[in-house]
């Protein structure tokens, strides 16, 4: 096997732990889109064209909810904004490959797939097949999730309808929120944001989740500015 | 609404996140303060989703005991904060909501 194979199949195993936290969460999704009255096709082919599991998720709740198109999108692109740290972080390292694989490898570029990827490379810099180990991880992060979704899908099809499913949703959100809120300054930015979020329920279009979402991250910022002044998370 | 559109539009949009920094290297940095507001941008957007889920459950504020999805979370949460485990939460909070839905 050549070194770019040899690279490639590192980043595959160094992605495995993190696949087992994954599996779950894109049959979740796949049975969540469903239930949500999306077709099985759109639900399957959002994991490969969004392909972000948190925007995914949100996207399902918003359909659901019958959101305008323009919320939808403004909120992707809101809960999608920590993708440009990745990008940021990992740009040095990618700077001197062709346009090509930038492209392919900001594609796989998830939350999954750049802790492995960054790790990798503050370890051993880079050397001349290091993005083979992106490329690895990445496909078999992308892999998982497709199969993990369409199974999702075939199960979703066949629970009742009278357990609620649409529930898991919001139950997820809190699965993902709950851990984060580490110090006071999440803590504010997520209750303020939620409290927000009630207030303006009445707003069309759903404006309020916006709405809520800014107050939420200007709380955070304003107070960690305040507090710990220099030190990011 | 066309969900095809919207999830291609979505789709260019992740994309074009993940792409910016690594196509503009060297030419663009990212703010500080910038930075460290993106740290916020998931507990801002998931708790502005959670709130009105759980207490808006039929459309009206509903701060009742007789509001299941109200408890429900709550237990959720609570299970989140000393389990930190996904599943674990997905699961208490969908188990409590049944039994609460049998009992009341």
């Amino acid at each position: 096997m050549g070194e770019a194979g040899k690279n490639f199949w590192e980043g595959v195993r160094a992605e495995i732990p993190l696949l087992i936290g994954v599996f779950p969460f894109g049959m979740i999704y796949g049975a969540l889109a469903l239930g949500a009255g999306l077709s099985k096709d759109a639900s399957q082919m959002m994991s490969s064209i969004v392909f972000a599991g948190s925007a995914q998720f949100v996207t399902t709740q918003l359909v659901s909810d019958a959101a305008p198109a323009l919320v939808i999108i403004l909120t992707i692109a809101v809960v999608n904004l920590r993708h440009m740290l990745y990008s940021a972080s990992l740009a040095p390292y990618l700077k001197d490959l062709s346009l090509k694989w930038k492209a392919l490898l900001s594609y796989l570029l998830t939350d999954e797939c750049y802790a492995p990827s960054i790790l990798k490379y503050e370890e051993t810099g880079v050397k001349p097949f290091s993005h083979w180990f992106v490329l690895g991880a990445g496909v078999a992060l992308w892999s998982t999730w497709q199969v993990s979704t369409a199974l999702g899908i075939f199960l979703g099809a066949a629970i009742p309808d009278n357990w609620q499913l649409d529930f898991a949703l919001p139950l997820t959100f809190i699965a993902m929120v709950v851990p984060a809120l580490k110090n006071r300054p999440m803590v504010a930015a997520a209750v303020s944001a939620g409290v927000v979020a009630l207030l303006a329920y009445g707003l069309p279009f759903k404006l309020g989740l916006i709405l809520a979402a800014l107050t939420g991250i200007v709380v955070g910022t304003v107070l960690e500015n305040n507090k710990t002044p220099g030190r990011a998370l | 609404m066309n969900i095809w559109l919207v999830m291609l539009i979505a789709g260019l949009i992740t994309f074009g996140m993940r792409f910016s920094l690594i196509f503009l290297f060297g030419k663009f940095e990212v703010p500080e303060t910038l930075r460290r507001a993106l740290h916020y941008v998931p507990p801002a957007v998931l708790s502005a989703i959670i709130f009105p889920e759980l207490l808006f459950p039929a459309g009206q504020l509903d701060f009742s005991p007789a509001n299941t999805r109200l408890l429900a979370g709550i237990v959720a949460i609570l299970v989140a904060w000393f389990s930190k485990n996904t599943l674990l939460t997905i699961l208490a909070g969908m188990i409590f909501l049944f039994i609460l839905q049998v009992l009341l």
